[in-house]
């Protein structure tokens, strides 16, 4: 039945994301961006929440609680609404963790989900993107070739998020023209993590390039569980996750530029008494709910194993331009105000506008 | 639990409403678009008579509007000539007591078809309704109204038909601004109540849309929806007023179901071209690398998604008797903007067969304009967004 109530318990976990976005993220993004990272204890005490390890079976060593991508959709929005980076940096060790869960062989859930369990957060991360015009995850630059016993990786990656932390990577590579997806130690021989990149946004987000020259690794670390192997899926994982951290990004900046706007006055009352302004914000009000609305239809086609390329790719490719509409608006409400770093709506214009270049860098 | 599953029955619903879209109002959407205010005798006989067996039950809930959004997809101008009590039920549904649905709801089950209207634009006034000069004067155990009502859907056939009813919105104290703004169940062929002139549109041909007057027309007292004391609260509005605009919030998620259902037809039109064409969509490439063509077409359905789910999420709150007022104007606002943009660029894509009246798409650009027009346009839902939004009342955001 048509219904738009999360449950109860999920509610609770919204709530509890909330309060860590309110109480913590938002008492430091701003120096996190400036310094271009992040204390370890916020990160350890995102960890502490389970935001990634809930979702791992007792099996595998954690707490057996349910999967699902509405779930992951609803935190997303509420941590990226503290901040982007941080948010990214938290639920990173889901992008590989994720994969393996849905997708991985016996033997390769065994090996590394146990290690997701702990009480201490675990780095692992994911390399999709790769430094070239025309990037396409569905067309890889990066080769995998077999060669008896072991696979053979070459390729040049970027927007590695915690590529220098983490000593466990997943890797896309074209094999046979298909994109799969490679465990990847990173002590392995020909692998090499090059400088950490400078971008625009997300600064506080450790990210970097690594290059795979003629790196081997062992046939099995292939993904290939039981159920096959599903790129279309973790992509659209992806697409949904990001969605709801374009919301989260643009509420915030909404909520913001809409107070100032109550604050400000020009011409005897509050900028917001002109309907200039006041349009403004109501379109980013109505954006902003649509934009939630289609995330979360997609997660939800997700969590029911329907495809749902279709969906999701409409609901990012909307987001991504409800989220730079809407935080350049903020920027253009305080004006001149919104300009300078005192206030945060340039940082989240900066973050705002790389949900187009973040494909592959976040997964519910 | 947030679920897009519709129930068994919605589903059901849906089919049925569909497959009267394609056999009954498709075929025949070309010739009442040409013969304006002709009446399709055939569709409205058979409207009815399942419409009182129920399978074309048409409400305010999500199930009638998931109806509603097919009809459409069929034609918008006929769907407004399905009978039944249309939005003067639905006044009368927001504001009127137990008695007053049962004696003048109960009848609209049996007999001949009939019609409901709401009257409430005048020549002077749209948006602002507060500024309404149309009266109401006492006189004994009666009303007496004075005033010309215009753009009335539904006018004619709700006026002229018996068993119809029309609710007028009229002022019973002028000096008293919106606090003395009520409405008026005025019940077909009543007289003093007459039809001056159908309007002649741009699209939703089909439905008439009528010029009313009321040359002192008598009603019995006990016609008034809510009550007949005028309360000088605050300035910024009474029960009256806000019965009126209760109505909008019940009222406006259907006109937006309406405005979706257009949208689709001209959505559909175009894919099932350019299936034909052997063009599809590729949902996964990145944009940089999409054509125009695909970036159009995939903002077009987004734009379709948007404004569907937000006026699922409108219904769904009234159904759950949750206040809906920003979510339907949200939802209004968004649906009649996304709609008139769909057709518009619908009939871009498809070149000389989109402008042609050869096929229908340049029909349903014409009529879903309507939507962002009637039950309150684009801008003034916007402005109501904006002051929930802002948290303002009407004097800090005018």
């Amino acid at each position: 039945m048509i219904s738009f109530s999360p449950t109860e318990e999920q509610q609770m976990i919204v709530s509890m994301a909330k309060q860590f976005a309110n109480d913590e993220m938002r008492k430091i993004y701003r120096q996190c961006d400036e310094n271009g990272a992040i204390p370890e204890g916020v990160i350890d005490t995102a960890w502490k929440m389970g935001l990634t390890s809930s979702s791992i079976p007792e099996a595998y060593g954690g707490p057996g609680g349910e999967r699902s991508a509405i779930t992951g959709s609803l935190i997303a929005e509420e941590l990226a609404w503290g901040d982007l980076s941080i948010t990214m940096h938290v639920l990173c060790p889901a992008l590989f963790a994720y994969p393996i869960l849905e997708m991985g062989t016996e033997t390769q859930k065994q090996k590394y989900l146990p290690l997701f369990g702990g009480e201490k957060y675990k780095a692992a991360t994911t390399a999709v993107i790769e430094p070239r015009f025309g990037f396409d995850p569905c067309s890889l630059s990066t080769a995998a070739r077999l060669d008896g016993n072991e696979y053979v990786l070459n390729g040049e990656k970027c927007y590695v998020p915690l590529a220098a932390e983490a000593d466990l990577l997943l890797v896309y590579a074209a094999e046979n023209g298909t994109s799969q997806a490679f465990v990847v130690d990173k002590g392995t021989k020909g692998i090499e993590v090059g400088e950490r990149e400078k971008n625009m946004g997300i600064r506080a987000l450790a990210t970097y390039e690594i290059s795979l020259k003629n790196c081997r690794i062992p046939k099995e670390n292939r993904l290939e569980g039981e159920k096959g192997y599903d790129f279309s899926r973790i992509m659209n994982c992806s697409r949904v996750a990001l969605s709801a951290m374009a919301v989260g990004v643009a509420k915030a900046a909404m909520e913001y530029s809409r107070d100032y706007a109550k604050e400000r006055v020009a011409f005897g009352e509050p900028i917001a008494s002109r309907q200039a302004i006041a349009f403004m914000l109501a379109e980013m009000a109505i954006e902003i709910d649509a934009t939630r609305l289609m995330t979360w239809e997609a997660a939800w086609r997700l969590d029911r194993k329907d495809e749902a390329t279709k969906e999701a790719s409409l609901a990012k490719a909307y987001a991504d331009d409800m989220v730079l509409m809407v935080t350049d608006r903020a920027v253009q409400i305080l004006g001149g105000h919104g300009y300078v770093r005192e206030h945060p709506v340039e940082l989240w214009l900066r973050n705002g506008r790389g949900f187009t270049t973040f494909d592959g860098m976040a997964i519910v | 639990m947030i679920d897009f599953e519709p129930t068994q029955e919605q589903k059901e619903a849906i089919d049925i409403a569909h497959e009267f879209a394609e056999e009954l109002f498709r075929p025949i959407s070309r010739y009442y678009d040409e013969h304006e205010h002709e009446s399709p005798r055939e569709l409205i006989d058979k409207t009815w008579g399942e419409r009182n067996k129920g399978t074309l039950a048409l409400g305010l809930d999500v199930t009638a509007c998931l109806r509603i959004e097919e009809l459409c997809w069929g034609d918008a101008g006929l769907f407004l000539c399905v009978p039944g009590p249309g939005l003067g039920g639905a006044a009368i549904f927001a504001s009127g007591t137990k008695e007053q649905l049962s004696s003048f709801l109960g009848h609209f089950n049996e007999g001949d078809p009939k019609w409901g209207a709401m009257a409430m634009t005048e020549p002077g006034c749209g948006s602002d309704t507060s500024a309404i000069t149309a009266s109401a004067t006492r006189d004994d155990a009666e009303w007496v109204l004075n005033g010309e009502k215009i753009f009335v859907t539904w006018g004619k056939r709700a006026a002229e038909n018996p068993g119809g009813l029309v609710v007028v919105w009229a002022t019973v104290d002028k000096s008293a601004g919106r606090a003395g703004m009520k409405s008026f169940v005025v019940p077909a062929g009543t007289p003093g109540m007459r039809v001056e002139k159908l309007e002649k549109k741009l699209g939703i041909r089909a439905s008439d849309t009528a010029t009313i007057i009321f040359d002192n027309c008598h009603i019995p007292f006990e016609n008034i929806l809510g009550s007949p004391e005028v309360k000088k609260v605050d300035k910024a509005g009474t029960k009256g007023f806000k019965g009126a605009m209760a109505t909008f919030d019940a009222t406006r998620p259907v006109v937006a179901a309406m405005a979706i259902g257009v949208g689709r037809a001209a959505l559909d039109f175009v894919k099932e071209a350019l299936e034909k064409e052997g063009i599809k969509i590729r949902y996964t490439v990145p944009r940089q690398k999409l054509t125009v063509l695909e970036r159009d077409i995939m903002e077009m359905e987004a734009n379709y998604k948007a404004a569907k789910l937000l006026t699922l999420r409108a219904l769904w709150m009234m159904g759950q008797l949750q206040p809906n007022n920003l979510e339907a104007s949200m939802a209004k606002a968004k649906a009649g903007l996304a709609v008139t943009k769909i057709t518009q660029k619908a009939v871009e894509i498809m070149g000389p067969l989109g402008y042609s009246r050869k096929h229908l798409l340049e029909k349903w650009m014409r009529d879903a304009k309507i939507n962002d027009i009637f039950e309150g346009t684009g801008q003034i839902n916007m402005l109501i967004v904006a002051r929930r939004v802002l948290d303002y009342s009407r004097d800090q955001l005018k």
